[in-house]
């Protein structure tokens, strides 16, 4: 059971991103994508979640054997078990958090069964104190007049009313401090499970400090390149993208 | 004041009707022969024929606004209307009295139970007459007026031809004209001084036969520092011939009086919707237009306030929302004619579709005036790429220390932001709904709350069917 990519090509307009990309996320473990931007780490994010602006050439994402790209609606992805945590999070005016999550909620009961109101505001606002998310946010507009960090938070918070199978976190450390980025990461660790994947996008090695991941990918131009345990991340901000280049040239 | 009104505006919900025996038919077409044929039925005095016949002379002479308004009026042929339909004069007391088949319409849409639960009276128009009116005692003990137009003018003379005409002449447009001349049905309301009605009053305005002409009058009188606030719904079955509802409405708010007037639009797809509504504020008065389009063909409503003293106050606040092939074409006008008088115009709109959306906007403040303030702010949203609107605002302000504030957006739902949404699972459709009710959200707050419940799951019914 995982989340696997093979062999993955993506372009958006007639520039190729993803370039043949492999990647094996089994349930219950925690992989990082490391790369430097413009690598295509946010654009397999996308690819995944079935973003209109990008045209997938050729490959396979399956869930746990399921073909991603048979759905072809992003919602349906997400009803089958995927989540991106995007980078940067759409602000939808007027609609509240509390009535965004639970249409997001009531998406995933079968038709004709009603969420109940009292059981999902007593979920969320366990969820929402466990990520020190003030209730007051219940009633303002998604994302809209956010700090970066609440942005991230708020991701972090519909994932885990979502449950899902497998989770994709794009950089969900950029734009925050310290504190809340112990706060997020708790929240993900918080999910970590047997039941559950996650792949963790990122530019840095500070997040990895607070999720540590069972195996570190390093994305060069649309491939993964390299991959191996946490210590690489420590290489790699030690020694930079660079030694990863010249490493892969000369294995090329 | 109790907010609560369960008013259905499902656009399915108003398309039924029942055949129904009219006693009074003014027969097709306008002429001075209509005219006596209603003021016969109506037994109306002699200075309401002769108004009506002054009005029909107007109607006659003025041509139509199509240089500034949509060409589709040319499609409303008066030749081929019916200008009056009732089956009696006076609205019954009681709803056992009211005809077996009009009383199942109005059963249908709800009516009877909604005014046992929370109304403070409750008139309710089939065709050209009320076919019920009545008031809760208390409130009438309280001696407050609430009947039709025609009782209006036959009990009450001395307050209603007071006022009758005098917010919105006869000839103020071609259509204001027109309803002068064949004016039935609609409400006469008077609040007494420092009376403040707890409950809504409310009219229902069905329009059930085919080619058929609704032309509703009403006028209310808010006496010194009484308060009233009193709600409107329409709907029609739908017909392949046109219909026109063509209404006059008056408001006169007396020293610190309060009127909120909030209309519920959900005509059928084949109604002309073209009313003229206006208000007079006297001093410290506040007149308070909601106004809420939902259905018609086309609409030309543009509710207006006259700030006649001082610190008085108009507001208009309104939600259109236009699918394919309808054309609301709504605003407001406001016009300060005393000092330290403030307007405020909030206006929304959304295209879907084929539809458009127009905003029209009048805001006026005269030189000698000082301490006047208006504040005018309209969004529009367009759903698809072939959804139209546009704006048209005219503001004069003279004088040097008034303060004037216009802002419009138009904004499109983004592809990203419905991506995002779907990213949690939402469908597409419910996306957009989602969308539509937050851009309209802090409007839809002011509605009266089973309104706003309404309200939602309409647009959530229009979205289905504009995803493709």
């Amino acid at each position: 059971m995982s989340l696997k990519i093979e062999n993955l090509h993506a372009n958006i307009g007639d520039r190729e991103i993803l370039k043949g990309l492999n990647l094996e996320v089994p349930k219950g473990q925690v992989h990082a994508i490391m790369g430097k931007n413009g690598s295509g780490k946010s654009t397999l994010a996308k690819v995944m979640a079935g973003h209109p602006d990008y045209e997938v050439k050729s490959g396979l994402v399956t869930l746990d054997g399921l073909n991603l790209f048979d759905m072809e609606e992003p919602d349906e992805r997400s009803r089958a078990g995927l989540f991106v945590a995007f980078q940067y999070p759409m602000e939808i005016p007027g609609v509240t958090i509390a009535n965004f999550i639970r249409a997001a909620v009531q998406a995933r009961l079968p038709e004709g069964e009603e969420l109940d109101a009292v059981e999902y505001y007593e979920e969320l606002y366990k969820k929402m104190d466990a990520l020190k998310i003030d209730r007051k946010f219940t009633s303002r507009a998604v994302n809209e007049g956010f700090s970066g960090g609440e942005k991230k938070r708020c991701e972090v918070l519909q994932m885990a009313m979502l449950n899902p199978v497998y989770a994709v976190l794009d950089e969900t450390d950029s734009g925050l401090d310290i504190d809340a980025l112990r706060i997020v990461s708790e929240g993900v660790n918080a999910m970590r499970s047997p039941e559950r994947g996650f792949l963790v996008i990122t530019h840095y090695q500070r997040l990895l400090e607070y999720i540590i991941p069972d195996v570190v990918h390093v994305m060069v131009d649309g491939r993964i390149v390299m991959s191996g345990d946490k210590t690489l991340a420590h290489k790699l901000e030690a020694q930079g993208y660079d030694w990863v280049e010249k490493e892969t040239l000369k294995s090329a | 004041m109790d907010t609560k009104l369960n008013l259905n505006i499902d656009r399915s919900v108003g398309d039924f009707h029942y055949d129904v025996d009219y006693e009074f038919d003014a027969g097709t077409g306008l002429s001075e022969k209509t005219i006596d044929y209603i003021c016969d039925v109506k037994k109306d005095p002699d200075w309401i024929r002769e108004f009506r016949k002054d009005a029909l002379r107007k109607f006659n002479s003025m041509p139509m606004p199509t240089h500034w308004a949509s060409p589709d009026l040319e499609n409303i042929v008066f030749e081929n209307i019916r200008y009056y339909l009732s089956q009696g004069t006076m609205p019954k007391r009681s709803w056992d009295d009211v005809p077996e088949d009009v009383k199942r319409t109005f059963e249908r849409l709800g009516i009877p139970e909604q005014e046992r639960k929370f109304l403070a009276g409750v008139e309710a128009q089939f065709d050209s007459e009320a076919a019920y009116s009545n008031i809760k005692a208390a409130v009438g003990d309280q001696g407050v007026i609430f009947v039709g137009s025609t009782e209006g003018l036959q009990k009450h003379p001395e307050i209603f031809k007071k006022w009758f005409g005098k917010v919105i002449p006869t000839g103020d447009n071609k259509f204001s004209a027109l309803n002068s001349a064949v004016f039935s049905g609609g409400s006469f309301i008077y609040i007494p001084p420092g009376v403040k009605v707890k409950h809504p009053l409310q009219a229902y305005f069905r329009i059930n036969a085919e080619n058929f002409g609704q032309f509703e009058r009403t006028l209310i009188i808010a006496d010194e520092g009484s308060e009233v606030m009193y709600m409107e719904g329409c709907t029609a079955p739908k017909f392949e011939t046109s219909t026109l509802h063509s209404a006059v409405v008056e408001l006169v708010a007396l020293k610190g009086a309060k009127i909120q007037y909030i209309t519920v639009q959900n005509w059928s797809a084949n109604v002309f919707n073209l009313v003229t509504k206006r208000g007079i504020a006297h001093e410290e008065a506040e007149i308070k237009w909601i106004d809420c389009n939902i259905g018609s063909r086309l609409t030309m409503k543009y509710p207006g306030v006259v700030m006649k003293g001082r610190k008085a106050r108009g507001e208009v606040i309104s939600i259109a929302l236009a699918g394919d092939g309808q054309h609301q074409d709504t605003g407001a006008k406001m016009i300060h004619a005393a000092d330290e008088t403030t307007s405020n115009i909030v206006s929304k709109s959304i295209s879907i579709g084929k539809g458009r959306s127009t905003y029209r906007g009048l805001v006026q403040v005269g030189r000698h005036l000082k301490g006047c303030k208006n504040n005018t702010e309209c969004d529009a949203l367009l759903i698809n790429t072939d959804s139209r609107t546009d704006t048209y605002p005219a503001i004069t302000v003279r004088g040097k220390e008034n303060a004037c504030q216009h802002e419009a957006s138009v904004s499109k739902i983004s592809a990203e932001q419905i991506f995002y949404m779907q990213q949690r699972g939402i469908s597409k459709a419910a996306a957009m709904s989602l969308a539509v009710n937050g851009f309209v959200n802090d409007l839809v707050q002011q509605f009266p709350m089973e309104y706003s419940v309404e309200l939602k799951r309409l647009i959530d019914l229009e979205m289905e069917g504009s995803v493709g």
